[in-house]
């Protein structure tokens, strides 16, 4: 500790190291601590008209949280946006699996860089519009059913956007760069030889990846599967776009209670979505018998 | 150890051209391994060693010729499916895996019960003289153990072939040459055939049955025992990268029942002909330095060659002589140390002689040149 600190003054003076902790304190305390602790207060204070704030009403309570289990439409679609967000990062762990072991382990040279460019370009693109380019698609007037009924396949448009499943969709596309990359750095890790050394073995195909690569790549899927989830769970333009009055996210009726200004009802019921992906973080590192250390790897 | 039961394998003009490369990596090779023999390919790094290696197991196919196993054409059949198991030159533990789990995969791709698995796992650490540590994660072994802890894995599948990829290379000297008689030992006791590659010609000389010499354009030099490819060498690439050697740059003479008198740059010199070159063919000669001596009384039937001793290097069990002819730098001699004898002092003229038979004569080709 001490190395470190006269490393540090020896490479940026002592007004440099002032000046980086100074800055990098603000931003943590100003910017990420502090908002989150009004947060904090603000759901567990009543919903009450601005000239009694502060008043004999306005005490510390629970009812903010007990509304999740008091109205069964909030409480429906928290459930469903849990169960969406899963089908999201197991869809998108299938999806994702296969293009990112033939990145690591199969890929050489130009083939390698066109898919990583392939995967990467789309990313140049604001989240929104490549969300608005599946409306497009799915759209009843969009380019799949116009090409669909070109072809007399069928001859009605079909509402693709009816349920979850175009909402699902864009979640994906949305977020397969932040599962292929983890993925991606755990397979690249692994001795192509054991792959090798297997296969020489007797084993498939298939049980080289159960018993070599899945294990081997455990930390890269827990990361990857973690990071889509709250991703998912998270989003709010996929819904909101692309989704009919059947698919609400819970992330929406957080949105709506902010925007009709009932602050404590959206900090509380953001607090419970905050709360579930840490518990789904730690089944994740439970369920793949991974550390902290191994994580940030 | 009687499961184990070695086969044929028959390499038949094998070929191998990779893709986009400009040249082959394999030309033209033909090899007839024995069941239960011992045998290694020799070759400098790059020779396609490797690669033969890989078409023997199956992760390539060539390009040409045939691959036959027992009799058997290995053609499209993965390497999961032949009767081969290779040691890699990293070994390739299954990081993930205890000591016992990683010998018995293969036997668990074979649907073998757990206390099956258990149990061959626990015979065949006898086998290599690692016992006990089955239940060890591989990272907490040795080099030398995790050497052995892959040799009992490739083992444990009851292969016929077992291919060996320069599994020493990663050993420090003295387990090297430790491993060296224990893989002997482990081939003699299980009667696998074993194919060994290496660039060490100390490895491939001391254990192999049979060697085959590989040049650097892949093509098979040579294919001996070990006193024969060290006394006998039958190309100049093998004279040369084979063991010390000096060499004569010469031209043919005359040349009849196997001999062959050239001229080099120091005067006639006689020797064995067994590339039947003819008059005017260029030609190296080659004479091995412990077959060199200092001429005591004039033999009609050895070559003699008149020189200047230009310095000494002692280096124990024996010594090493520098000669110059005419002042330029010649050729060495090496005597053996009896610990009585005496050695010419540097700078002092003397004649140097070795037999007409231990003179070998080869066509100018390629040499490796280390």
């Amino acid at each position: 500790m001490r190395k470190l600190r006269q490393d540090a003054i020896r490479q940026f003076g002592t007004f440099g190291i002032l000046l980086i902790l100074g800055t990098v304190g603000f931003w943590v305390i100003c910017m990420i601590l502090l908002p989150q602790l009004i947060m904090i207060d603000y759901s567990f204070r009543p919903f009450l008209p601005l000239r009694e704030i502060g008043g004999p009403e306005d005490n510390y309570t629970l009812k903010n949280y007990m509304v999740l289990f008091t109205n069964e439409f909030h409480r429906i679609i928290f459930i469903k946006t849990i169960w969406a967000s899963v089908i999201v990062t197991v869809t998108a762990l299938f999806v994702c699996y296969p293009i990112s072991f033939y990145l690591a382990k199969v890929a050489k040279g130009a083939r390698f860089s066109l898919i990583l460019v392939g995967l990467i370009i789309p990313y140049w693109i604001n989240e929104l519009l490549r969300i608005f380019a599946w409306q497009l698609i799915l759209s009843d007037a969009g380019v799949l059913n116009q090409f669909l009924l070109t072809i007399n396949i069928i001859a009605d448009p079909i509402n693709f956007r009816a349920g979850n499943g175009a909402v699902i969709m864009g979640m994906v596309y949305a977020y397969i760069l932040f599962m292929v990359f983890p993925l991606y750095n755990a397979m690249e890790s692994l001795d192509r030889n054991q792959i090798d050394a297997a296969h020489d073995l007797g084993a498939s195909w298939p049980r080289i990846h159960w018993h070599i690569v899945i294990p081997h790549a455990k930390p890269g899927i827990a990361v990857g599967c973690i990071m889509t989830f709250m991703l998912a769970a998270g989003s709010i333009a996929a819904p909101q776009l692309l989704g009919s009055p059947s698919s609400f996210w819970f992330t929406q009726i957080i949105y709506t209670n902010f925007e009709t200004a009932n602050w404590n009802q959206g900090a509380a019921y953001s607090m419970v979505l905050a709360g579930l992906c840490l518990i789904f973080i730690f089944s994740m590192m439970k369920i793949f018998k991974v550390n902290l250390r191994a994580i940030a790897k | 150890m009687n499961q184990y039961i070695g086969q044929d394998i028959e390499i038949i003009d094998v070929g191998m051209h990779y893709e986009g490369s400009p040249k082959a990596a394999l030309n033209n090779i033909n090899v007839h391994i024995k069941a239960g023999e011992f045998f290694s390919f020799l070759g400098p790094s790059g020779c396609g060693k490797t690669t033969l290696l890989r078409l023997i197991a199956g992760f390539l196919d060539p390009t040409e010729g045939q691959i036959r196993i027992g009799e058997k054409d290995m053609c499209r059949i993965g390497p999961n499916k032949r009767p081969t198991a290779m040691i890699f030159q990293n070994l390739a533990l299954f990081t993930l895996m205890t000591v016992s789990e990683n010998i018995a995969f293969g036997l668990e791709m074979r649907g073998v019960s757990l206390d099956k698995r258990r149990k061959k796992a626990e015979e065949l650490l006898e086998l290599v003289n690692l016992p006990g540590v089955g239940n060890k994660k591989v990272s907490d072994l040795s080099g030398g153990q995790m050497q052995r802890v892959a040799i009992a894995r490739g083992l444990a599948v009851e292969p016929s072939v077992l291919l060996l990829d320069e599994p020493l290379s990663a050993l420090d000297l003295k387990l090297r040459q430790h491993m060296r008689t224990e893989l002997r030992q482990i081939q003699k006791r299980t009667g696998v055939t074993f194919i060994y590659i290496t660039h060490d010609q100390g490895e491939a000389l001391t254990m192999s049955d049979r060697i085959g010499v590989m040049s650097a354009d892949g093509r098979i030099e040579q294919i001996a025992t070990a006193d024969n490819l060290y006394n006998k060498p039958n190309t100049a690439f093998v004279a040369d990268f084979v063991g010390a050697n000096n060499s004569f740059m010469a031209t043919v003479k005359t040349a009849n029942n196997g001999h062959a008198v050239v001229e080099t740059s120091f005067g006639f010199l006689t020797g064995i002909n067994p590339q039947q070159l003819s008059s005017g063919q260029q030609a190296i000669a080659f004479v091995r330095p412990e077959v060199i001596s200092v001429l005591e009384e004039s033999k009609s039937e050895e070559n003699t060659i008149k020189c200047r001793v230009k310095n000494i290097s002692f280096e124990g069990a024996f010594v090493t002589i520098f000669l110059d002819v005419d002042g330029k730098e010649a050729f060495i001699m090496r005597r053996h140390n009896d610990g009585t004898s005496l050695f010419p002092e540097i700078d002092s003229e003397i004649d140097v002689c070795f037999g007409t038979h231990n003179t070998r004569l080869l066509a100018d080709g390629a040499c490796f040149h280390a």
